[in-house]
């Protein structure tokens, strides 16, 4: 009857958001009164899950589950979770998560509840917060069925330190050649560098940056600050940059702790997509610019004037705080 | 080949969100109702696949009678039928059962729902639906080519993209990228006349039992005002982000 969750890796080692879906899934464990157990795949040592309050992992080892496939992941947790007799189900909000989560669900006959903010308001009924209409506003819903499967926001719950003693157990689950039916071909990823969906600090760019030769500075900010470089929909519509740098309502969301905007005037389509960031910059030329009324600290005027001695300014920071 | 597109009628992304009776209900009060931007490229990739290699474009939402303009649009843009499930949706499961019925009743060879709607995000619908009736399926799919039973797909991850080769039948998860926003098509006069004689079948909703209930809403509490910084005083921004904000 343990909580079960899912802890996301990549290359053997945990992603920052593995640590926050399992402290979540000890948040409802406590409230249930039960344990953590967490389904990891290839991963080279499952210790640092006990320090998030995971008591027993499930280690996945099958050559074919090197890499991520959807059909063949569902399946392999689903197992887990009967194998456990786990009734709650905890999965992250990356966009593989959100790959598996409704597999997951229709499987087990499950309500899901995605995009969730915050541990259970109650366990009977149970009933979690999530966001609705783009960050607009908050749901609170009660999930009805037996077994449950829960998404957790990206950088809501937070990961919280509790030390477990933690049991490692290989699991190896019956995959059959039909859960293979999609297969992969190719990955193009961007390596090295933090990607908008688990980076701390995102620096954006939009139209007021006149054209994709002034992108260097925006890159320039972001090595900087370890970010990931995004921008906003007429950006990526003009071919100025990738679509998968677009975020707001109908891109990417962004849900880090600082989102820089640099020459983005703030449509409420951006706003929406963004919003879920906990610290928001502006910098804009135009005083009335929408973002300004979004953002937490502003500053009027000319990027190109701006964000030069902004990059001076943070070096300096960076030597004397290193 | 045979496409079904699903289509979600949702708030226009610049509408202002409010809710109703106590907060449990979306107000819908001078909210102007779309076709869901991810549904909307999916149809025109389907108009695609019809114009180019030969295929039958039927459309179905799962809705109440309001819902019929928007329908009606997507006919105007060129969809040969449409089917509507007549019911209030509860929730994505719920979404997910009656289409899997619509689908199992019409051999559909691929379906194109959107990765997610805009307006309660849940972004379950083509994944349930697929599971349902053991369909491949591919999510946040920006690219789709289709040669007999065998597809190529491109889907979007974190930080880059993954090809995908899979077959017919199978549902998709689709977004910005199956075609470019310049490539999305507004009706034209033709197409609306159109789309007034095309068939639109309606059918009573499969008894289902609902896995989620929202019970209230709110909205987000109301932002401070910004700190404005002089933008001759880039050291006072890094002070407030590094001791105030704590972000760096």
């Amino acid at each position: 009857m343990s909580v079960l969750v899912y802890t996301e890796s990549e290359n053997g080692k945990f992603k920052k958001t593995a640590f926050e879906v399992a402290s979540y899934a000890y948040a409802v464990a406590q409230q249930l009164g039960t344990t953590v157990t967490a389904v990891s795949f290839h991963t080279d040592s499952s210790d640092t899950l006990g320090n998030y309050g995971v008591s027993k992992v499930l280690n996945i080892g099958n050559d074919n589950l090197k890499t991520f496939n959807a059909k063949a992941f569902a399946h392999a947790i689903t197992e887990a979770a009967e194998k456990e007799d786990s009734k709650v189900i905890i999965i992250g909000s990356s966009t593989d998560s959100k790959y598996l989560a409704p597999i997951i669900a229709a499987k087990l006959k499950a309500g899901y509840a995605p995009n969730v903010v915050t541990a259970p308001d109650s366990t009977s009924p149970f009933k979690v917060k999530r966001t609705v209409f783009s960050n607009k506003g908050f749901a609170y819903t009660t999930i009805n069925t037996d077994s449950k499967v829960i998404g957790v926001s990206n950088n809501s719950f937070g990961a919280i330190e509790n030390n477990t003693t933690v049991v490692a157990e290989d699991f190896s689950p019956t995959i059959a050649d039909t859960d293979f039916s999609t297969k992969s071909i190719k990955v193009d990823k961007v390596v090295g560098k933090a990607t908008i969906a688990d980076a701390d600090i995102v620096v954006s760019g939009g139209r007021g940056l006149k054209g994709p030769e002034n992108w260097g500075m925006i890159e320039e900010l972001a090595d900087i600050l370890g970010a990931a470089t995004a921008c906003s929909k007429p950006v990526s519509d003009l071919g100025w940059r990738p679509h998968s740098e677009h975020v707001g309502q109908t891109g990417k969301p962004v849900a880090s702790n600082l989102y820089i905007a640099i020459g983005i005037s703030g449509a409420i389509q951006h706003l929406a997509g963004i919003s879920a960031s906990k610290i928001k910059v502006v910098i804009n030329i135009n005083p009335e610019a929408p973002f300004f009324k979004a953002a937490d600290y502003g500053i009027v005027g000319d990027a190109f004037e701006v964000v030069p001695i902004l990059i001076e300014k943070l070096n300096e920071f960076k030597a004397q705080n290193a | 080949m045979k496409i079904l597109v699903c289509i979600s009628n949702v708030p226009d992304t610049t509408s202002k969100i409010n809710f109703t009776d106590g907060n449990t209900k979306f107000d819908t009060n001078g909210v102007q109702f779309v076709i869901n931007p991810n549904d909307e490229f999916g149809l025109t990739r389907a108009m695609w696949f019809k114009e180019k290699q030969g295929a039958t474009v039927h459309v179905v939402n799962v809705g109440t009678s309001t819902t019929e303009t928007t329908i009606r649009k997507a006919l105007a843009i060129g969809a040969d039928e449409a089917i509507r499930v007549n019911a209030e949706p509860t929730d994505g499961f719920y979404v997910a059962q009656q289409l899997a019925e619509v689908i199992k009743n019409g051999s559909y060879d691929l379906v194109i729902a959107g990765r997610e709607s805009l307006d309660y995000n849940g972004g379950m619908v083509p994944g349930m639906v697929a599971t349902l009736l053991d369909m491949n399926f591919v999510n946040t799919c920006t690219g789709l080519e289709i040669d007999g039973n065998t597809v190529t797909a491109t889907r979007e991850i974190d930080g880059g993209k993954e090809k995908i080769s899979t077959s017919l039948p199978l549902v998709i998860g689709g977004q910005k990228g199956l075609v470019e926003e310049s490539d999305l098509r507004i009706p034209n006069m033709r197409g609306i006349m159109m789309a007034r004689k095309k068939t639109l079948t309606v059918i009573e909703p499969i008894d289902v039992t609902t896995a989620t209930t929202d019970v209230a809403y709110d909205k987000p509490a109301t932002k401070g005002a910004v700190k404005l910084v002089d933008a001759d005083n880039i050291d006072e921004l890094i002070n407030l982000l590094h001791n105030e904000a704590k972000a760096i």
